[in-house]
């Protein structure tokens, strides 16, 4: 018999779903909403480019990124299935949730690891 | 729960009530566990545009300031204020689910859910200071 992928996709759900809630409403917050507002001064270029320029900073990005794409893949996947009661399609869906995270993480690595 | 058995041709028809597609909207309850289940779709667009963020950090100063721009346009604000809100939902319903996803024992002793739900909010109180002193520190 082969052995479910299910509870390796679930940890990796869990996983971005973690990491979206603890980091994404600050990021979100000081970096799309109170700067361009002006209650706080941006980020400066110089700022953020010490930042990404270590290695470590840049794959840890590419990996909590990644999770967080398989994080919503996982989540829509089971929403369109529960929700919409599209059993018949559940193959389809599947490939089509976890093809475009595995699109979007391709996209992060070659963005942010490729020098 | 059955996932799409693959069918014989001859299986036995089984009798199935048909479920309209917005089954859903009828219940209050039910209506928060899809737009619980939805908050997915705008954590990807955030997880999407920070990445963008991120290149244009790696590209150089001009294309930073130019996407800086972009952020600042009135109606980008508006967007990226319903993602802000639909974001915090996402966090209260996730961290709120963590004592059920998370059994922790010492020992003999399960630790209750109300410290295992303080601790995470605790987590998000400190990532989220983090966050800011990286971000807004000088």
């Amino acid at each position: 018999m082969r052995r479910s992928r299910e509870p390796l996709l679930w940890a990796v759900f869990s996983a971005g779903g973690m990491v979206a809630a603890l980091l994404f409403p600050a990021l979100i917050f000081v970096l799309w909403v109170a700067a361009p507002l002006g209650w706080v001064s941006p980020p400066t270029h110089g700022q953020l480019a010490a930042l990404l320029d270590h290695p470590i900073v840049r794959l840890g990005a590419f990996v909590l990124l990644s999770a967080v794409f398989f994080h919503w893949a996982h989540r829509f996947r089971y929403t369109l299935y529960d929700g919409l009661q599209l059993y018949h399609l559940n193959q389809l869906i599947a490939v089509v949730t976890y093809g475009v995270a595995t699109l979007l993480a391709l996209v992060a690595a070659f963005l942010l690891l490729i020098p | 729960m059955a996932v799409n058995p693959n069918y014989t041709p001859y299986h036995p028809k089984w009798y199935r009530r048909r479920i309209p597609i917005f089954w859903w909207a009828r219940k209050l309850s039910y209506v928060r566990f899809i737009s619980r289940e939805m908050t997915s779709v705008f954590v990807a667009y955030g997880a999407v545009v920070l990445l963008l963020q991120a290149w244009t950090v790696l590209r150089g100063d001009d294309t930073y300031r130019g996407f800086q721009q972009w952020l600042e346009t009135p109606a980008v604000v508006v967007v990226h204020a319903v993602v802000l809100l639909i974001v915090l939902f996402h966090s209260v319903t996730w961290l709120s689910l963590a004592p059920q996803a998370l059994a922790v024992h010492l020992g003999r002793y399960r630790v209750p859910a109300g410290a295992i739900l303080a601790a995470h909010y605790l987590a998000w109180l400190v990532v989220s200071g983090l966050v800011g002193w990286v971000l807004l520190g000088r």
